[in-house]
């Protein structure tokens, strides 16, 4: 399986990305945002937590009009995989591959802390190493996380089993405690908890890595 | 030519920033102030004669996220 971790001016999460996937087995690359093509035989796209582009105008926004834009979503419309982590779920947003929008915390404040998120589906290749109900402790590490839907969006996404987690306590004022989302054919999978703080024993916790490696594992058999 | 675009939060999308602003508003003494909402103005030099069209398309696709946003269009 091979992944490719995109990198905007800002991006600063992209080589723990990399480094979680790697410790999954995963080929990893990767690539500059001025790219308009991905590496072939790209099964993933991740796209990193960070600032891209310092947050102008809305966090995401910016670097969802980058050149490698157009390659991410043909990718993602081939039935491709793409996760998108922090300022990742946000520019999936931006992009309108997956519905809904971040808005600032509801408290105001910048949040770093590891949480509790309750798995809410294990049907994706993202999620099916855990069990429905599962508590895992993941941190968080964003001002604007705080997820928003309108009610048509948010009864499809209950009603399809899209949601992927959701906050034990809710940190931000998400709706519904959403934590991260699947889009409709469930290969794509943006969240602000950022599981590849939870990857080695040396950040404290692992339960982020079940993540990265059953999606390698599936991949790999497919 | 110049334009002017305002963006704001649509109704119903709670703006705890402005919420804020009128939690301060009132602690500083000023009665009555009953909704704050933030936005954003967005001043844009155009070559002249650029259609409206063009200007509604900018705001579309990158300056408001309809999702959540609202924007007005004002020419100057």
């Amino acid at each position: 399986m091979r992944a490719a971790v995109i990198v905007f001016p800002g991006s600063n999460c992209d080589r723990d990305l990399a480094v979680a996937l790697k410790a999954a087995g995963i080929e990893t690359e990767m690539v500059w945002h001025k790219d308009t093509a991905l590496p072939s035989g790209t099964d993933l796209v991740a796209v990193p937590g960070g600032f891209s582009y310092g947050d102008y105008l809305r966090c995401g926004a910016i670097a969802a009009t980058s050149p490698v834009i157009g390659a991410v979503k043909a990718h993602a419309e081939r039935g491709g995989y793409v996760l998108g982590i922090c300022n990742g779920f946000q520019i999936l947003t931006e992009t309108g591959m997956l519905p809904g929008a971040l808005l600032r915390n509801a408290g105001l404040k910048y949040i770093c802390r590891t949480v509790p998120l309750r798995v809410a589906t294990t049907e994706s290749l993202y999620t099916a190493g855990y069990a429905v109900g599962d508590t895992i402790r993941v941190p968080i590490a964003h001002h604007d996380g705080n997820y928003i839907a309108d009610e048509a969006t948010l009864e499809r996404l209950a009603g399809e089993d899209r949601v992927a987690f959701t906050y034990e306590g809710n940190p931000n004022g998400s709706v519904q405690d959403i934590a991260g989302i699947l889009s409709e054919n469930r290969r794509v999978l943006g969240m602000m908890p950022h599981p590849e703080r939870a990857a080695d024993p040396a950040q404290g916790g692992t339960d982020g890595a079940a993540l990265f490696a059953h999606l390698a594992r599936a991949l790999d058999l497919a | 030519m110049k334009a002017r675009v305002h963006v704001m939060l649509k109704d119903g999308v709670l703006d705890p920033q402005g919420e804020a602003v009128r939690h301060a508003l009132g602690a500083m003494g000023f009665d009555g102030v009953e909704g704050v909402r933030q936005g954003k103005v967005i001043e844009l030099e155009l070559a002249d004669g650029t259609p409206e069209a063009r200007i509604e398309e900018m705001c579309q696709r990158l300056l408001a996220n309809t999702v959540i946003e609202s924007y007005r269009i004002e020419t100057l």
